[in-house]
């Protein structure tokens, strides 16, 4: 594609057209290739689904493509089939001549070979999601096709910046990197900030071991972020934004790359976008690995190069970010809502889901569950109904144990709590989070403590070392819970878990060290039977602990 | 710093002080001492260990005094038991961090580590105290780093950044790892940018950063606060 | 705790430099007072072999560094009331536990201080109690009632303490745990 300066009714036009290519293709045959499925063999895959459509004569009517995550990570390589979204599990080259024979050609979709579970999609809602699995992320088009970039025309062609702002705070959107601050609420507060020049950052670091949400929506639909940005940018009057992404997301990297490239070249980033004298780009700034820079101040730290270590607030990133300077910092799964709630109204979106918590949360679903994968639920849902309904519970002859939701420092939540509605709020109350969105299903064969301690270890990994609990205090936690697995351990060890918990949780200076304390204080509410099993009688019901016993007094 | 003067309690207390202090200086100026360490007046606040923490009502968080500016009509509560407790386990989780032997330790007397310990009154740590090996770097011709006695309160940082201009010092790795370093991991003799002007000893709250030779009691404390804002006020003029 | 019927106290030393004790004995005139309230029952300075049986109070100065060490403490605390961690060592481990930072510091120390600094004779010697892998402060062993810091703690604190517990008050350490 050349670079063309385009205006506000060109769009409409490529969506058109790019319509119209796509009617003349009966058949669409897309190849999940995100980073779930390539180790899986997609990539031979999808030339196999090349190289079939050709061999039988089909290349006219059937179009191959290479797409994103569906989300069902359990049964790649997964290949979808429109239209009807025939969904076929586990395919291999093999596979894919009979697919296109029997599916393509003779019209009869191969039974065996299809993904059964209709639960998993049933409960779901896919706003977010909307076009994982459907277009391909290289083409810009296609997501025009989708009805990408309405927004941003929108916007431009018919809304006033405050217009926007008003939009989202209709909309109830809350903040999806965990803390669920109110999008408009911030968005207003950066606006409304006099200095200048401001600056959006977007937030995909995603550091927690387990969770793929904010990867696979970057593999699967990075124009929908980028769209986010735009319009955000336009609502509070800033003309440069940050892609801040973890740089183990290589092939996240590449696509977002290219589609900035798609972006620039059909004048929708720029100096003046869509011939409206809007002003705005997007630059990649990679993390080097440090779950901390998650935490807005840090990301801040990291973008402008330095060491990625939060500072205290105030000044809060909306008065006082980047250089100083106002800047908006959202994930990058709140800004793929933005299009959503711009082409269809804030009305629209706070109707879904919760009162108090609009709109749709994505889930990494992993652990001990029969449908792993990338999950979207209204918020609301219950967890019974994430894990059993969707996640089909625990696989055969097992028994479910606990739900650890919010990652590595979420809280670890048993049965009796199941009916608990997932939304920021009764979360909190339980002692788990949203964060970004993990959810770790454990059976009888997880033992809490060792839980406990694993996601313990990984925060003081992760503590950056600036404030005194989270640095000097998760170690020492740590080192009770070794005492504990290892059979050395006093019953008082509890207590004194209990009150460094509480401390780190009320004393820390970010984010990461106030819900580090959560698995080990979920742990402590809802399974102490098992920590003083441990301790008393030097058992492990999950028969974890006590392996490499350490000769001490 | 505006002109306009802020009206807040500290601890029942009505104190009137201007817009945009710290709620640190603010109840110091008014006879309310708050503990702390990685503060020092003249260096820009830190909010790293956390001793002094207070209470602001209306929230159930607690909040930093040293980074938290005053606002009108706040009501502010330094002392409680909670804090207490809180200020305890602070102080118990930096003795048990690294080797703070203080019957060995060159700053023992003038330290504030120690000193803070004996005003809270932390008799013993409920953590078992490590004892670490972190490297000593005595290779400068006066100056000593002894990592184990660090508490990394970063005052050695920001003084060699903010008033000394040079920033010879700063961290390395992350967590309980993290580190005092020279340049870029130098030992301290090959550092090419430290001007040995001495300003990193004589903040140290404990016996990690030192000259040898020198009493530690000497250089200690309240003089060298005064100095540095002295010379800041000096600086802004 | 009765007055009329004199307080028994022990004191026991385990690795320490002793100076807890010096500074124990440095209540000088103090002590006079003391006696008319306690009855020293067990002390390394007195010659009793065996740990009497239902002491009232027991001091102990040092850290816990060997197995013998460990015996007596467990057997003192069995047989005392009140508990109390005398000193640096007895509460931190102080220098005594400075061999925690190495590795099988239970042989290093003994070949360090036997065998690499001697000039003859050099060797482990094997008929003393076996070496801890650690040293461990009192509470980390057993439980510890009252703690009195300092290096050692000074004559007027160890006094304090043992004066506000013969009144049945509990000692307020505030401004009284000075380590070092």
């Amino acid at each position: 594609m050349e670079a063309t300066s385009l205006n506000l009714a060109d769009i409409q036009k490529i969506a058109e057209q790019e319509v119209d290519f796509e009617r003349a293709y009966k058949y669409r045959i897309n190849v999940c290739c995100s980073s779930g499925c390539v180790p899986l063999g997609a990539l031979k895959v999808l030339k196999a689904f090349e190289d079939a459509v050709k061999e039988l004569g089909v290349e006219k009517e059937c179009k191959v493509a290479r797409t994103g995550c569906p989300g069902t990570c359990a049964v790649g390589p997964a290949v979808m089939i429109e239209p009807g979204d025939y969904l076929y599990q586990n395919v291999t080259p093999e596979k894919a001549r009979e697919i296109v024979r029997d599916h393509v050609v003779l019209g009869l979709p191969v039974k065996e070979m299809l993904y059964k579970n209709e639960a998993f999609y049933k409960k779901q809602q896919r706003l977010v999601l909307r076009n994982a699995g459907k277009i391909d992320p290289q083409r810009i088009q296609d997501y025009i096709a989708m009805g990408g970039y309405s927004a941003i025309v929108k916007c431009l062609a018919t809304m006033t910046p405050q217009g926007v702002i008003y939009e989202v705070s209709t909309s109830g959107l809350r903040g999806r990197g965990g803390a669920g601050f109110p999008t408009g609420q911030k968005w207003g507060l950066v606006a409304r900030a006099h200095s200048k020049p401001k600056y959006i950052v977007a937030n995909l670091d995603e550091g927690d071991p387990g969770v793929f949400a904010n990867r696979t929506l970057a593999e699967a639909d990075p124009h929908a972020i980028l769209e986010g940005m735009l319009i955000a940018a336009y609502a509070i009057g800033a003309e440069k934004g940050y892609l801040y992404i973890r740089s183990e997301y290589p092939l996240a990297i590449q696509t977002l790359q290219k589609a900035i490239a798609q972006a620039r070249s059909i004048s929708l980033l720029g100096d003046n976008i869509l011939e409206t004298g809007f002003k705005f780009d997007v630059e990649l700034r990679f993390g080097a690995g440090a779950f901390v820079a998650g935490e807005e101040t840090a990301i801040l730290a990291s973008v402008e190069g330095r060491r990625a270590m939060p500072r205290p607030r105030p000044p809060y990133p909306a008065n006082s970010g980047l250089w100083g300077k106002p800047t908006l910092i959202q994930n990058v799964e709140t800004l793929a809502n933005i299009p959503l709630i711009i082409q269809n109204g804030g009305v629209w979106f706070s109707k879904i889901g919760t009162p108090r918590c609009t709109g749709t949360k994505c889930f990494s679903l992993t652990g001990k569950t029969k449908n792993p994968g990338l999950i979207e639920v209204p918020m609301g849902i219950t967890l019974r109904e994430v894990v059993f309904d969707i996640g089909g519970g625990v696989p055969e002859g097992r028994k479910f144990k606990a739900v650890l939701v919010g990652g590595p420092s979420g809280g670890c939540l048993p049965d009796t709590l199941l009916e608990l509605p997932v939304d920021y709020d009764s979360l909190t109350r339980v002692g788990a989070i949203m964060g970004s969105g993990g959810i770790v299903v454990l059976d009888d064969k997880s033992c809490m403590v060792d839980t406990a301690k694993f996601f313990t270890e990984f925060c003081v990994d992760e503590s950056c070392g600036r404030c005194t609990p989270c640095r000097a205090g998760l170690i020492r936690i740590k080192e009770i819970f070794d005492g504990i697995t290892q059979g050395d351990a006093r019953v008082e060890d509890i207590t004194t878990l209990e009150k460094a918990g509480v401390y780190i949780r009320d004393a820390s200076l970010c984010g990461l060290g106030q819900t580090a304390p959560n698995p080990v204080l979920t742990t402590l509410r809802y399974f102490k039977d098992e920590y003083l099993e441990h301790i008393q009688d030097k058992k492990c019901r999950a028969g974890k602990c006590f392996k490499n016993k350490e000769e001490e007094v | 710093m505006g002109d306009a003067i802020v009206t807040l309690k500290i601890d029942g207390v009505e104190v009137h002080v201007p817009e945009g202090t710290m709620i640190l200086k603010a109840a110091k100026d008014n006879g309310i001492i708050i503990p702390t360490l990685c503060n020092l007046e003249g260096l820009t606040p830190y909010g790293g260990c956390r001793l002094c923490l207070v209470e602001i009502s209306g929230s159930p968080k607690l909040f930093a005094a040293c980074i938290t500016p005053v606002s009108s009509g706040m009501e502010v509560t330094t002392q409680s038991e909670k804090l207490k407790e809180y200020r305890k386990m602070a102080v118990q989780l930096l003795l048990a961090e690294k080797s703070h032997v203080c019957s060995v330790c060159v700053a023992n007397d003038h330290c504030e580590l120690q000193s803070l310990a004996n005003e809270l009154g932390v008799d013993h740590t409920m953590f078992e105290r490590n004892f670490t090996k972190e490297e000593i770097d005595s290779t400068h011709d006066f100056l000593v780093i002894d990592r184990n006695r660090c508490i990394l309160c970063t005052r050695c940082i920001r003084v060699c950044d903010e008033i000394e201009g040079v920033h010879t010092l700063d961290l390395r790795m992350r967590g309980k790892d993290a580190q005092i370093i020279m340049d870029l991991d130098n030992k301290w003799v090959n550092s090419c940018s430290c001007t040995s002007c001495r300003k990193c000893a004589k903040v140290c709250p404990v016996g990690a950063i030192y000259i040898e030779g020198e009493p530690v009691g000497h250089t200690k404390h309240k003089e060298i606060a005064e100095f540095i804002t002295e010379r800041r006020q000096r600086k802004c003029k | 705790m009765q007055v009329t019927e004199k307080t028994k106290v022990a004191t026991i030393w385990l690795s320490g430099c002793s100076g807890c004790h010096m500074s124990f004995l440095d209540q000088d005139e103090l002590l006079l007072e003391l006696a008319k309230k306690i009855k020293v029952v067990y002390s390394p300075i007195m010659d009793i072999k065996k740990f009497p049986e239902n002491v009232d109070v027991t001091l102990i100065e040092g850290a816990v560094a060997n197995e013998e060490q460990l015996e007596m403490l467990k057997e003192a605390r069995a047989q005392t009331k009140i508990l109390i961690a005398l000193g640096d060592c007895a509460v931190t481990g102080n220098v005594t536990a400075l061999r925690n930072a190495w590795r099988d510091s239970d042989k290093l120390a003994l070949e360090k201080a036997y065998v690499e600094n001697t000039d003859k004779n050099a060797q482990v010697p094997t008929d003393v109690p076996k070496l801890l892998k650690k040293v461990h402060p009192l509470h980390q062993v057993v439980k510890v009632d009252y703690f009195i810091p300092g290096c050692p703690p000074s004559a007027s604190v160890i006094n304090y303490v043992l004066t506000e517990l013969l009144s049945g008050r509990t000692p307020n350490m505030e401004g009284k745990s000075k380590y070092g």
